[in-house]
């Protein structure tokens, strides 16, 4: 996937907090926006989220991951307004969220987002058909019409002919493919999954997430999605944001995750990672200093990718953009250096 | 923080040995003021006794005559609701029990005959088999049949034709106060005390108001059946929409819906199965009350009980409880199975077939039903089930009571006797010389021990507020009463429970024992022991049983049978044998569950105590049956709500402990 981090902003965090306990808004409000640990602890609050600035770019898949109790379910339930947070502001297309009204949101949230859940909050008593055009039956769009699209986006998840079915004859799978295919039917412009695969077996999660990959390839939808799994991140992810207590600890790229890990508790997420399998060609290549080589490699490939075209001979590879023009090389003993750190 | 964490403290400190020695403190101190103490410790004072009768009288007084709301008055109101309820009431008591006739009442000339016996009998099998297939039909039918053979047809319609009105009534009346009281916080802690007197405040109490408010007649009948079968449909909602998912509501905001449509659209259908209980309670509690709605002009199968009743004809009373039974059958089973069809219908797209075709069962029934009308103007044995054909099991009842009577009348009045003068006897003289200030004192420390100081606040208070209205005497008469009753009734049920439990061979027919005893109306109890044991406390106490039995059954098996497996094997493993994995494991986990089946064969042994009144006990439930004879709303609801007292101060405190267990045990 690429990355474009020149594209428009989507959705910005700024300074957001949630703060959980009595009296929290004048707490924070008479704080200033700034509340240290001993601050929390003498108010007895505990905080969700604090002091979250975040942007996630146009058409980028944006990670948000961490261990349970971080605080990012609370986050994207922030990001919604699901949850009210207690300061900052949410811009999304640069309107601050936090200040639009009751009624404006139930406008946004109808048009322009869409949420998977992780316990997929299918309606027991419709049909997949019907799960799926719900939201647009909420929106007061007539039957036919609502059905239409319905049948495309079953059809789009791979669910074609199982309309009539209910969402308890189906497997956990099929299940999550009716979530993923309602969240879509408004079209939405920011699209929210929370831990959407973190109730399936580890085999169907494999499976599920190809689908995913697969979708946001033709797609191409703002993506915010939340895991505790940090493989699901490095595999989804454009960009990926840790967090550790309510925090960011840190935002970056894959890559630059697992070569720079920010703090030791990064570093210990990362410490597993076959970083072969991250690491791209692009973040090793050094100038081209104009000595022979026998290959090209493209700046995407990873050095996973990269290893066997070296043969048992060559010594170094030119490294090509998309358009063919060589930007550097990587050389031999780049490549053995990561591959021997596993 | 801090003081949370002391008096957290201090609790753990007292579970030790703190209690220990304040219940020895308290137990002297009362030992002390029973033995020594005189005065108004230990008999309430009359002159400080607060006229709560004469209060509540002039209220109902001022009610019925003076309140208005401008143009037009209080008693205006309830009438015109009586009148709204009366229309629907009319159309289907028309339509099912007496026909359409051209003036109200027995004077009337009938123009047009009510649906025939047969026809019902077949639409109701044909919904049986459109909504759960061939069993269902069977099993209807049969039922209805079962009425129709035993003569009770006519009198089961008019009490269905209340039903079908009272039941959608409560159940629509229910649902909308839980979504009330779970959209604002503030309506629940409004309504749940509220809530909890309708539940525990025994009908009887409040028949004289609503016949003041609504008229003499069905629809006054209405109007107490539906204050008595709503409040589990209100709690059940508030349940149910509380059990939804929180995603689920999550989802309906992320659509966008507007807070009607997330409550509509999303909850409610999500709440679903919650749902279907507290209707399925509502029914089943409208068709307990039909015996004590036909006081006040119901009519119907609770008449045929009730009339069963004074002529102590035990064969005619069974048989129409056992009609109320099979009533109560067939409508849950059916509205069950209705509503699961009906919310599990998948939609068709355009259907542009016939209207047979489309509708097959509305067409057969609406055929079936034309057709035994035509044909009973031919055959009267089509409308009415014909008279030859009634079975009664009648004679065979009297014979058989009347045999044990003459065979064995030494033996039961001597084991009468023996119980009597050596146990009833000395505890109700024992309870009735407790001091009123020792026993609210230690009513008040058992609510701080279980549940703190509100806890203890509302036991101590409501116990202090039975005294204060100058009902003591009769309180403890109902506490010794209910007391033995239920010590009765837990020594017979737990052991059945138990036994159940350990052979699930038994448990389908236990099963089906107990929800016979639980369906049947608790007057049918009383013919059987009034005739062997004539009226008093022995005959009360003996019906009281009967009918409290159930809960005491179906908890401790429940609670036995809920038991974690893994616990199981593990005592097991430790090689337990069969009586140390009971005693040791199963039953002390089930412990929770048991008081929990204790507390409501407390709440059930209440309820029937006041129709045990009929047969001259001397306790709250005497009180307001005079109450209801003599039309006075003052002397009724006072001790109804003493017996609500008992009844919410014993449920508090068994909830209250059984929930300290459970926590203690790790359970949730």
């Amino acid at each position: 996937m690429t990355i474009p981090t020149d594209a428009a902003v989507k959705l910005e965090c700024r300074s957001v907090w949630k703060l959980f306990g009595h009296h929290a808004a004048s707490v924070y409000r008479v704080s200033g926006g700034q509340l240290s640990d001993a601050q929390l602890n003498e108010h007895q609050l505990i905080a969700g989220v604090r002091d979250v600035s975040l942007k996630v770019h146009e058409g980028e898949s944006f990670v948000i991951m961490g261990l349970s109790g971080s605080g990012k379910s609370t986050l994207v339930r922030c990001m919604s307004r699901l949850i009210e947070p207690t300061g900052g502001e949410i811009v999304f297309n640069g309107e601050n969220l936090l200040a639009a009204s009751d009624k404006r949101m139930i406008e946004v949230r109808r048009h322009q987002m869409g949420m998977v859940f992780q316990h997929l909050a299918l309606l027991p008593q419709l049909s997949v058909l019907a799960n799926v055009a719900f939201p647009l039956e909420i929106q007061g769009i007539d039957r036919a019409r609502r059905e239409r699209r319905a049948r495309e986006l079953i059809e789009l998840v791979g669910l074609g002919g199982r309309e009539a079915f209910f969402p308890r004859e189906l497997s956990g799978g099929q299940q999550q493919r009716v979530g993923i295919a309602r969240s879509l039917s408004v079209e939405p412009e920011l699209w929210f999954l929370d831990e959407p695969f973190s109730a399936l077996d580890p085999l169907i999660r494999r499976e599920m997430q190809d689908e995913f990959i697969r979708l946001q390839s033709v797609l191409r939808k703002t993506i915010v999605f939340i895991t505790h799994d940090f493989d699901e991140a490095i595999r989804l992810a454009d960009r990926i944001a840790i967090m550790k207590d309510g925090r960011v600890v840190q935002i970056g790229t894959p890559e630059e995750i697992v070569l720079r890990p920010a703090d030791p508790y990064v570093a210990a997420f990362t410490h597993n990672v076959a970083k072969a399998k991250v690491v791209r060609t692009s973040a090793l290549m050094r100038p081209h200093d104009g000595r022979s080589t026998s290959g090209r490699v493209p700046a995407t490939a990873t050095i996973a990718q990269a290893a066997p075209l070296f043969g048992p001979e060559a010594g170094a590879l030119e490294v090509v953009d998309a358009a063919g023009a060589i930007v550097g090389l990587i050389e031999r003993e780049q490549v053995v250096t990561v591959l021997l750190e596993g | 923080m801090a003081l949370a964490d002391t008096t957290q403290i201090a609790r753990r400190r007292l579970s030790g040995g703190g209690w220990w020695v304040a219940w020895l403190i308290a137990g002297a101190a009362f030992v002390a003021l029973w033995w020594f103490g005189s005065g108004w410790p230990v008999d309430y004072p009359k002159a400080a006794q607060v006229p709560a009768m004469r209060v509540v009288g002039d209220a109902m007084k001022w009610l019925v005559n003076e309140a208005s709301f401008g143009i037009f008055s209080f008693v205006d109101l309830t009438r015109f609701i009586a009148a709204l309820i009366e229309v629907p009431y009319w159309i289907s008591s028309s339509l099912l029990a007496t026909g359409l006739m051209t003036t109200a009442g027995s004077a009337g000339v009938q123009i047009f005959p009510p649906v025939s016996w047969i026809a019902l009998i077949g639409v109701l099998g044909l919904a049986g088999y459109w909504a759960a297939g061939w069993r269902l039909a069977a099993l209807v039918v049969a039922l209805m049949a079962f009425i129709a053979l035993f003569g009770q047809w006519t009198a089961a319609m008019v009490t269905l034709a209340s039903i079908v009105i009272a039941v959608p009534l409560g159940v629509i009346l229910g649902l909308l106060l839980g979504v009330l009281s779970y959209r604002a916080p503030l309506v629940e802690r409004v309504i749940t005390p509220l809530l909890d007197l309708m539940q525990t405040v025994p009908v009887f109490a409040y028949l004289v108001p609503v016949l003041f408010l609504f008229g003499f007649g069905p629809t006054a009948a209405i109007v107490a059946t539906i204050i008595y079968a709503m409040p589990p449909m209100t709690r059940l909602t508030v349940h149910a929409l509380r059990s939804v998912p929180a995603e689920i509501d999550e989802l309906g905001r992320m659509v966008g819906a507007t807070p009607r449509q997330r409550m509509w659209r999303v909850m409610i259908p999500a709440a679903m199965p919650g749902l279907m209980i507290g209707a399925n309670q509502v029914i089943m509690l409208s068709l307990n009350i039909v015996i004590i709605a036909s006081m006040i002009g119901a009519g119907g199968l609770g008449f045929e009980v009730l009339g069963a009743l004074r002529r102590l004809d035990f064969g005619v009373g069974l048989e129409a409880g056992f009609a109320i039974v099979a009533l109560a059958i067939v409508l849950d089973r059916l509205s069950q199975a209705v509503a699961t069809k009906l919310q599990f219908q998948p939609h068709r797209g355009e259907d542009r077939r016939s209207l047979i075709a489309r509708h097959p069962y509305l067409v057969a029934s609406i055929v079936l039903a034309l057709g035994c009308g035509l044909l009973s103007l031919v055959e009267a044995g089509f409308q009415t089930f014909p008279a030859a054909g009634q079975l009664s099991t009648g004679s065979f009842w009297a014979e058989l009571i009347a045999w044990i009577n003459v065979n064995f009348f030494t033996q039961l009045e001597a084991f009468k006797d023996f119980l009597l003068l050596n146990l009833l006897i000395p505890l109700k003289r024992l309870l009735l010389s407790l001091p009123w200030l020792g026993v609210v004192g230690l009513v008040a420390l058992a609510g701080l021990q279980l549940g703190g100081w509100r806890l203890m606040l509302l036991t101590g208070g409501l116990s202090f507020l039975i005294a204060a209205t100058g009902q003591w005497e009769k309180a403890m008469t109902t506490v010794y009463l209910c007391g033995i009753a239920v010590a009765v009734a837990a020594l017979i049920g737990i052991p059945i429970g138990i036994l159940a439990a350990e052979k699930r061979r038994l448990w389908p027919a236990v099963q089906a024992m107990i929800d016979t005893l639980q369906t049947l109306p608790s007057f049918v109890y009383l013919m059987p022991v009034v005739m062997l044991f004539r009226v008093g406390d022995f005959t009360a106490i003996l019906a009281v049983v009967l009918y409290a039995l159930a809960p005491a059954i179906r908890y401790t098996a429940h609670g036995l049978m809920q038991v974690d497996p893994t616990l199981i094997e593990a005592g097991r493993a430790a090689g337990t044998t069969r009586w140390q994995l009971l005693t040791k494991v199963k039953l002390k986990l089930a412990f929770p569950e048991i008081m929990l089946g204790l507390n409501q064969t407390i709440m059930l042994a209440l309820s029937m105590l006041v129709i045990t009144a009929l047969v001259g006990t001397r306790d709250l439930g005497q009180e307001v049956y005079i109450a209801l004879a003599k039309a006075d709303t003052g002397r009724g609801i006072v001790a109804g709500l003493a017996i609500a007292f008992i009844a919410i101060i014993a449920d508090r405190l068994i909830s209250a402990g059984a929930r300290r267990t459970k926590a203690r045990l790790g359970l949730k």
